[in-house]
């Protein structure tokens, strides 16, 4: 894909794309006390991103995050998780139980919740940006 | 009664949708009705303040599918095909298909029913006990972080693992040259 010459759209995804990934960041934080969550912080930061590629073309948006990263991403998501699970074995407690996270069980819970919400962010907005990529790169 | 109203409006709005996406002979448009079904199911789930659920939807919905199906529209081209002879026998296939979902709702409890199963079972225990256990405001988050971390881990490997496969399967095609 070519880089868009319509100098209104690449005005406006410009000026909307930080805005995108801000929000993104916004929903990922405050999903423990409104709605969102690391799964629609990661499809909002996915979209934000494939939106920049649609307007200033595939293979420049592919310069800024290689296939490869996007690959390592996405794998560190789910290790960061389990990983979280591992840890509270480990700590004495069962699998994935945030309270054994620190010496308070509120704050372990908060600690666990905010550590797996990361790793969902991270897989889901890699994934995302994956599936884009392998539909139209490598052709035209 | 307004909400009564609202819903009326957004259902109709919905069964409006569906006939144009039926009716139109352009897979494009076809793919941002598509995108503005998606939109309205959301505004449905937030009458039904069921927010988080709204928020995946017009996310999902709305946004990523609308751009993955015109990615895959680009790939396979714009044009309708033709459509095939016998289309008697399949409407009578969807029509009974629709009528058998439609009977089993029927044994569903209403929509907000206290005394629904769901209601019963661990829903009263997480609501009493998750302010002092997780202490965080949003519930459904402690629900799907932590009382149910394990199906959200589950979740997250099938979104990594259909990524994966996604990819390495459009890659080999493109490697071998016969798209």
């Amino acid at each position: 894909m070519a880089i868009d010459k319509d100098p209104v759209l690449r005005v406006v995804t410009t000026f909307l794309v930080p805005l995108i990934l801000l929000f993104a960041l916004y929903v990922q934080f405050h999903g423990e006390y409104g709605p969102g969550g690391g799964f629609q912080a990661g499809v909002i930061f996915g979209s934000g991103f494939v939106l920049y590629a649609l307007v200033y073309g595939v293979d420049h948006a592919e310069r800024i995050v290689p296939a490869l990263l996007l690959r390592l991403l996405a794998a560190s998501g789910v290790l960061l998780y389990a990983g979280v699970g591992v840890a509270t074995l480990l700590l004495g407690g069962n699998f994935l139980d945030y309270d054994v996270l620190a010496a308070n069980p509120v704050t372990g819970q908060h600690i666990g919740i905010i550590l797996i919400e990361l790793g969902v962010l991270l897989t889901v907005a890699s994934v995302v940006i994956m599936i884009f990529f392998a539909f139209v790169g490598g052709h035209s | 009664m307004i909400s009564w109203v609202i819903e009326a409006v957004l259902l109709g709005f919905l069964v409006a949708i569906a006939i144009a996406v039926i009716r139109l002979g352009n897979l494009f448009a076809a793919a941002m009705l598509f995108g503005i079904y998606s939109l309205v199911s959301a505004s449905l789930f937030l009458s039904m303040d069921a927010a988080d659920v709204a928020f995946t939807e017009a996310a999902v919905g709305a946004g990523v599918s609308t751009v993955l199906i015109l990615a895959t529209l680009a790939k396979t081209g714009f044009a309708l095909r033709p459509p095939r002879p016998g289309a008697a026998g399949r409407l009578l296939l969807v029509v009974v298909t629709g009528l058998v979902l439609v009977w089993g709702t029927l044994d569903l409890p209403r929509f907000g029913d206290p005394e629904a199963p769901a209601r019963q079972h661990v829903a009263p225990r997480y609501i009493e006990t998750s302010p002092e256990e997780i202490g965080i405001p949003n519930m459904v988050t402690s629900v799907l972080a932590s009382y149910r971390g394990y199906d959200t881990l589950g979740e997250v490997t099938v979104i990594f693992i259909a990524g994966l496969g996604l990819v390495l399967l459009l890659n080999r095609r493109d490697r071998d040259g016969d798209r």
